[in-house]
């Protein structure tokens, strides 16, 4: 393992033949980080040992994993269909009431069209009165002259 | 014809007999890398993850997929190579699946800096090396967290697993320039994280 060869050489190709001694640092700051390096190897070394000697028990796979998306999904449907459901029964709300509306006017406009006939029965009804009323005042003479030829 | 048929059959069991011979010989073989390089490949894994469970898990994986493909095994690499190049992948797709499965459970087990550096090689004589040794290990922990994957893999692969630097091209499937790249970023992180350390 060669810290110089592994740092050198990159910086020595970036640098491009630029002084190797700016790039490189004291031997003390070598030395501690080869001492570093060193230490850090040894300790991955022996967390690994202690790890693979370690008995590890098997652990059973707990059933309540299984049904925990089982359930999951059983409840997003439960909301998707509500969701669906509700959408429905409002859209089917809002037509029956339309229909409700709809024929409320209906009847509304059906009455006032009776009303309107029987104002006009009513009216037609006073005219026929008062023409029977006026009609045999104004046949009155003839009605005389034909009184008197017949006594004549 | 009859010597002929029995000819035939003997051949057939011969040629079998052989072909349970080499399998046989290929399943000793597998089982003495098993037990040569599992250690090996686990403290790679372990040292990437600093999760023992996914160290384990990706370590058996590792294992499964190369017995399944030991037979295309050519050897054009060292049994090492070829599993540690396994391990990269397996770790890269491990990443990148738990990238894509963002709405998971996205915890992990992994353990921070201040307890990995608690494993200490049993060498150090006083308690002041001791101390020494672990504040070192710790700050080369919190440079190596923060290197990019690749940095880390080759970081790993030449100051914890020692590897040549052809090695670790080979492994990681880049050139030997770039591996000198990314191992100099990296010790430019080490050192300037054990440099602010002081």
């Amino acid at each position: 393992m060669n810290l110089r060869e592994d740092f050198g050489n990159e910086q020595g190709e970036r640098a491009e033949g630029a002084e190797m001694g700016s790039e490189l640092h004291s031997s003390d700051e070598e030395l501690m980080l080869e001492q570093a390096l060193k230490n850090f190897r040894l300790s991955v070394h022996a967390w690994s040992a202690a790890e693979l000697s370690r008995m590890r028990p098997a652990v059973k796979i707990q059933r309540q994993r299984s049904w925990r998306p089982a359930m999951g999904w059983a409840l997003a449907g439960v909301l998707m269909a509500g969701g669906v459901s509700g959408g429905f029964y409002e859209r089917h709300e809002k037509e029956l009431r339309t229909a409700a509306a709809a024929r409320v006017a209906e009847q509304q406009r059906a009455t006032r069209e009776l009303q309107a006939r029987e104002d006009e029965e009513d009216l037609l009804a006073k005219v026929d009165s008062d023409v029977s009323r006026v009609v045999p005042s104004a046949m009155e003479p003839l009605a005389q002259l034909m009184a008197e030829d017949e006594t004549r | 014809m009859a010597a002929c048929t029995a000819l035939e059959a003997m051949t057939r069991a011969t040629t079998m007999e052989i072909a349970g011979r080499e399998m046989e010989t290929a399943a000793e073989e597998f089982s003495r890398v098993v037990v040569l390089l599992r250690p090996r490949i686990f403290r790679f894994l372990l040292a990437s993850t600093r999760d023992v469970d996914l160290a384990e898990t990706l370590t058996q994986d590792c294992f499964l997929k190369a017995h399944r493909n030991w037979g295309s095994f050519r050897g054009d690499s060292t049994a090492m190579t070829w599993l540690m190049r396994i391990a990269i992948n397996l770790q890269k797709d491990h990443w990148r699946n738990r990238r894509m499965q963002f709405w998971r459970h996205t915890l992990t087990n992994a353990v921070d800096a201040d307890e990995a550096s608690e494993w200490l090689a049993s060498g150090e004589s006083s308690a002041e090396q001791q101390l020494l040794a672990k504040e070192q290990v710790k700050h080369v922990w919190l440079a190596v967290k923060e290197l990019s994957e690749r940095q880390r893999t080759v970081f790993l692969l030449r100051y914890v697993e020692e590897q040549e630097l052809s090695e670790i091209a080979l492994a990681t499937g880049l050139s030997e320039g770039t591996v000198k790249a990314h191992l100099s970023r990296a010790l430019g992180k080490v050192r300037a994280e054990l440099g602010g350390r002081r």
